[in-house]
């Protein structure tokens, strides 16, 4: 799993069917000191992110698990919302 | 997933024969202004998408998470074509 920011919605009507009724976000990968790394992508979102919001997201075939579909056109799935970080130095 | 635009169609009739039937459409990534980046993609179309639509590209192994593509050679499939996008990077 990797962390980035919500930073934006994307809406598509024609569309894979089986992503029919998934919210999609647009997510900014960042570090753990909240900075951009690499560049945005559009993932899934079961678990309810809002705009701005820090999330942890899975990508590859494991962005399927999360949907509780058989089959699914997806590649990257946020599922989770980070409420808090603490770093060990 | 990733952005890109369609910018082209490709035939070939010499191919894995699991690939028979399926539309591949050239794609090229774009950023979220929709400014081309220099890279692309030959992904296969499952949602009708045409010439110059802005689309998502599910890659990977997801790319043979639909009916269509369940158990082809393919890593690259066009799920949705883009009516809009609303980004706040602040």
């Amino acid at each position: 799993m990797n962390l980035a920011k919500v930073i934006g919605t994307i809406w598509a009507t024609k569309k894979d069917k089986n992503l029919e009724g998934l919210k999609m976000q647009i997510i900014q990968p960042i570090t753990v000191s909240r900075e951009n790394t690499g560049e945005p992508i559009i993932a899934t979102d079961t678990v309810g992110a809002g705009q701005g919001e820090v999330v942890y997201y899975v990508t590859a075939y494991e962005a399927v698990i999360p949907l509780n579909k058989k089959m699914a056109l997806s590649d990257a799935s946020i599922v989770g919302i980070v409420d808090h970080i603490e770093l060990e130095q | 997933m990733q952005l890109g635009k369609v910018i082209g169609t490709l035939w070939a009739t010499r191919k894995d024969e699991k690939l028979t039937g399926l539309k591949m459409l050239i794609v090229r990534h774009v950023e979220l202004d929709y400014k081309p980046k220099s890279s692309y993609v030959v992904a296969v179309d499952s949602v009708g998408a045409g010439a110059g639509e802005i689309v998502l590209v599910t890659s990977g192994s997801s790319a043979r998470q639909s009916e269509l593509t369940e158990g082809k050679p393919v890593d690259a499939v066009i799920s949705a074509i883009v009516d809009k996008l609303d980004v706040d990077k602040t």
